[in-house]
């Protein structure tokens, strides 16, 4: 057994580091579980009672089912084993319904996610150089992510990413297209996956300098990439085609409905385009320039999720998202095009992809920050500059996730993981590169630091001033601005490191 | 990694999986009239805060001592009585004077659990540290990985977030007493020592070694001049800390003697419920409590740790340095574990052996989980440290058996107390093995420096 060797070889580490993980997460099974809970509920019960003609126009719950087919078919087996815990959690009228059974059951088929997620990982680790001990990744990292989230699909991209580093270009696209049914939300990356995988799949070689070898466009590896795509969608979408209910799963895939941000303001550009708009409402207002009375009476501070106009600034439509975030990303997409540069490259695009999708996108939650963190986490461990850049981008987007966990009870629990999380990436990156100087410069310290005081204020001071009342998401605001300000930081950061890396191809170890 | 931020992970572990511990349920929830140890300490806030000082041990009409008397010494009733002024301020339902008996919320829960942690962080989690820092041999990895397992032992975790007690606050006391002794502050030690046993008189456990220890210094030292001396200052210090902490109970002879007539209840018989110690071990086979009188079960008692506690201290006396000092806390709170009266379970805190308290209060996941997570851990750790984990790995599997056994299987109708009473005995089998392998390797000295077992 594991146990009985003297245990002087390094992977035992890992299973110390993926056991204490899981028991960590066995012991807050108590712990205040938020709506995605009841979402979950929701569609295991109704994929389970229901026929699937009535899977998408099902609307009992205020959270219908908006995730792709494939997601909702592996809820439906997941019913099955769900039956065995607790059948009533399986009515469809049962909203709310949260028995301990329940609560075991959810968190434990997370728990054996995240065994999928661990496999992943380790298959990561092993394409990364192998130097010293048990510092050697931003592990840790996965513990805060998985801990708050409860993600299934983030499992598949670090597969798929980890097929990648070993060249498996097939099943990357087999995987990445079942991902794209399973959650939508990895539309933010398929630009860069799909542009990837044309450029170094269909085109079997590249000239010695690394751009474009037009001769070598193969058209047989287009069709197998077609095909795979393809069929995926067909095997997911297929019933839903037949029944001619395409329009309908598509109008519940993509609510346009639902207003340009999501309940809990991520702390994208449009945060920070309602914070000014929101200013300059309030200074037009003071200074004559605006009929108090012609103002939307619209909150935006209001926590609900709701279609409303600026008042000032032009309102924004989801078109205007789609073009600007298409905007923000093809310089990127291009780049890679033009010279892959590896899987680095690759990964360097896919997070600026998903960065600005999360910065330029409609209704982004801020969960949505995840993909651009694990994927950044693998390049941190690399090179010296990105390291900074994801120390940066991960402290301000945990401190983002915040408010998602606004209990009491779990105020310590959010600041102890934070805490250990900044703390570990910080001494581990450190002694990673301890030459050359320090990873943050003194104003990214600043400003990482200035956290701290607004943690202060948003869950100490203000509940207990007068304003809790009146302005009851003052805080939240804060928190979202604040935080939007470093990742567009880390945004432009990560650009201009992309635009101006050297196409010197040192074989990257992540080959 | 720095050792600031190795140390500062290990305390952040162990905080976090405090916090997420005290999630669960505590001693006696939802269980009228009698309830548990969660609402005894809330009685005591109640009655300390509403009560003078002179009726907090006596039973009168406003306090009946049958619900969950005062049986610690002052500095706990000083402690609720803090307590009690903090949820004065957040809620006054929580200690309103005979309405708040059973009172029961999520925001009381919350208040309760953050004054354990509270004075964990305060008192116990810097000791600890300190004492890696300054008295574990080897390199910093080395001393990290000590703290770690100390800072995650389940049996602390589980009895005082879990459960329900203020355990860390006494055993953190004594350790800063260690630490004191050990760094040659014998004032400051004996200061600390003193306040721990005047926060719980199970520390008495730990008083014979202090004595002896401190006692052979200063005769080492010459009992006419610089030995004398210390020793009149260590008495001083002693008294005056008593003296302090008696102090409201000392204007009336009768105070003091309820008081300890509430902390030694040789009233209650030689043992309650199940114990893993020698009279509840003995009574399956010999029916002692009902054989002897109680003047004899006090006697033989008294005699039995005495006779087993005597070698090792004499041997302190001796040669009085850090390692015998250590050993000599081990066998003497054996020892008293074993053999002396009234013994609780919580008296010894090992994890594997409380699981019939801790079923009964819900705890059987946060337990399992903690348990098994901190024997692999031990094991992890321990094996890189040392090289002598051959006979320690049929130990554990054994031991994991044996406790799956229970949970799992029921026992036969004739019998319904049977696994608790195994369990019990397989126990008392352990510790008395483990009182005669210490006090062998206190008395002999083998030339190997291992003094990394504390099992207190």
């Amino acid at each position: 057994t594991v146990m009985a060797a003297p245990m002087t070889n390094d992977q035992s580490w890992f299973y110390a580091l993926a056991l204490g993980v899981s028991f960590l997460k066995c012991l807050l099974i108590n712990a205040y579980h938020s709506t995605d809970f009841e979402v979950h509920r929701n569609w295991l019960a109704l994929t389970h009672s229901l026929p699937v003609s009535q899977w998408y126009y099902e609307a009992t719950s205020e959270w219908t089912l908006d995730y792709p087919p494939l997601f909702a078919w592996f809820e439906y087996g997941l019913s099955h084993i769900a039956c065995f815990f607790d059948k009533e959690m399986l009515v469809v009228p049962n909203l709310n319904y949260a028995s301990p059974a329940t609560v075991l059951f959810q968190r434990l088929s997370v728990i054996v996610a995240d065994v999928v997620f661990f496999y992943a990982v380790k298959e990561c680790c092993k394409c990364l150089r192998e130097d010293k001990g048990k510092d050697l990744l931003g592990k840790p990292s996965f513990i805060l992510t998985v801990l708050l989230l409860w993600n299934f699909g983030l499992l598949i991209v670090d597969r798929i990413l980890g097929d990648l580093a070993i060249n498996k270009h097939f099943e990357g696209a087999f995987l990445f297209s079942v991902l794209l049914n399973l959650k939508h939300i990895y539309l933010y990356i398929a630009p860069a996956y799909g542009i990837y995988l044309l450029r170094c799949f269909c085109f079997t070689q590249s000239n010695a300098d690394g751009s474009l070898q037009w001769r070598s466009f193969s058209v047989v590896r287009l069709v197998i990439l077609g095909t795979i795509v393809l069929s995926t969608f067909a095997v997911s979408f297929g019933p839903f085609i037949a029944l001619g209910q395409l329009p309908q799963v598509l109008s519940r895939l993509f609510p346009f409905k639902r207003g340009l941000c999501h309940a809990y303001w991520a702390p994208n550009i449009w945060a920070l385009y309602n914070i000014a708009d929101k200013a300059f409402s309030i200074l037009g207002v003071k200074f004559r320039l605006l009929d108090i009375n012609k103002l939307p009476k619209a909150s935006m501070t209001g926590g609900l999720v709701q279609e409303f106009q600026h008042s000032v600034l032009p309102s924004v439509s989801p078109l205007a998202t789609l073009v600007c975030t298409l905007l923000s990303i093809l310089p990127a997409l291009f780049k890679i095009w033009h010279r892959p540069n590896g899987a680095r490259g690759f990964l360097r695009c896919l997070v600026i992809c998903a960065l600005g999708s999360f910065m330029f996108g409609w209704h982004v939650h801020e969960k949505a920050i995840m993909m651009a963190i694990l994927p950044l986490s693998l390049l941190a461990v690399d090179s010296r500059k990105d390291a900074g850049i994801f120390l940066m981008l991960s402290v301000t987007s945990h401190y983002s996730l915040f408010p998602l966990l606004f209990t009491t009870q779990e105020l310590p629990i959010k600041i102890f993981l934070m805490l250990l999380f900044t703390i570990f990436s910080l001494a581990s990156l450190k002694t990673l590169f301890r030459k050359g100087g320090a990873l943050l410069n003194p104003l990214e310290v600043t400003y990482l630091l200035g956290l701290i005081p607004l943690e202060l204020i948003c869950e100490f001071v203000y509940p207990l001033t007068v304003w809790q009342k009146t302005f009851p998401f003052l805080p939240l605001m804060l928190t979202s601005v604040y935080c939007a300000l470093g990742v567009t930081y880390a945004f432009i950061r990560l650009y201009i490191s992309l635009l101006t890396c050297s196409d010197t191809t040192k074989k990257t170890k992540m080959q | 990694m720095e050792n600031w931020s190795l140390f500062s992970l290990c305390v952040l572990l162990g905080l976090t999986s405090r916090w997420a511990v005290s999630f669960h349920s505590y001693s006696g929830a939802g269980k009228p009239p009698m309830f548990g140890d969660y609402e005894a300490q809330r009685h005591w806030q109640e009655v300390t805060y509403n009560l003078p000082v002179h009726e907090w041990y006596f039973n009168t009409t406003n306090n009946d001592l049958n619900y969950w008397g005062l049986d610690y010494p002052p500095l706990t009733a000083y402690h609720s009585l803090v307590c009690a002024y903090v949820a004065k301020l957040l809620n006054p339902e929580w200690v309103e004077l005979h309405a708040s008996r059973g009172y029961e919320s999520h925001s009381h829960k919350l208040f309760m659990r953050a004054t354990v942690l509270f004075t964990d962080i305060l008192i116990y989690i810097p000791a600890v540290l300190l004492y890696c820092f300054y008295f574990c041999d080897g390199s910093s990895k080395q001393k990290v990985a000590t703290a770690l397992c100390i800072l995650l032992y389940p049996g602390l975790i589980l009895i005082d977030y879990g459960h329900f007690q203020y355990n860390s606050v006494s055993l953190g006391l004594a350790l800063w007493g260690i630490l004191g002794l050990g760094l040659g502050w014998d004032l400051f030690g004996s200061l600390a020592f003193t306040l721990a046993l005047n926060y719980k008189q199970m520390e008495l456990y730990h008083s014979l070694p202090f004595f002896c220890y401190l006692l052979g210094k200063c005769i080492k030292q010459g009992l006419i001049g610089r030995g004398f001396f210390q020793l009149a200052k260590i008495s001083l210090t002693v008294l005056v800390t008593f003296a302090l902490c008696w102090m409201p109970f000392l204007s009336d002879p009768k105070q003091p003697l309820q008081v300890l007539h509430r902390l030694f209840p040789f009233g209650r018989g030689l043992f309650e419920d199940k114990v893993a110690n020698t009279w509840c071990s003995l009574n399956v086979l010999i029916k002692i409590k009902t054989l002897l009188s109680r003047e004899t079960q006090l006697f033989l008692s008294f005699a039995l740790t005495l006779l087993f506690i005597l070698p090792s201290s004499l041997k302190l006396l001796s040669k009085p340095n850090l390692w015998q000092f250590k050993l000599a806390l081990v066998n003497s709170s054996l020892a008293f574990f074993l053999f002396s009266f009234q013994v609780h379970e919580k008296s010894i805190l090992l994890a594997a052996f409380m699981l019939p308290l801790l079923v009964k209060d819900g705890l059987l996941l946060p337990y399992v989980v903690t348990s098994l997570a901190f024997l692999f851990l031990s094991l992890y750790l321990l094996s890189h440290l040392t090289r002598t984990n051959e006979p320690l790995f049929w130990y554990f599997p054994f031991l994991v058996i044996s406790v799956a056994t229970f949970v799992w299987l029921e026992p036969p109708a004739k019998f319904p107390d049977l696994f608790p009473v195994l369990v019990s005995i397989l126990s008392f089998l352990h510790f008395l093995g483990f009182i005669i392998y210490f006090n062998l390797v206190q008395l002999m000295e083998p030339q190997r420096k291992k003094s990394q077992k504390k099992t207190n």
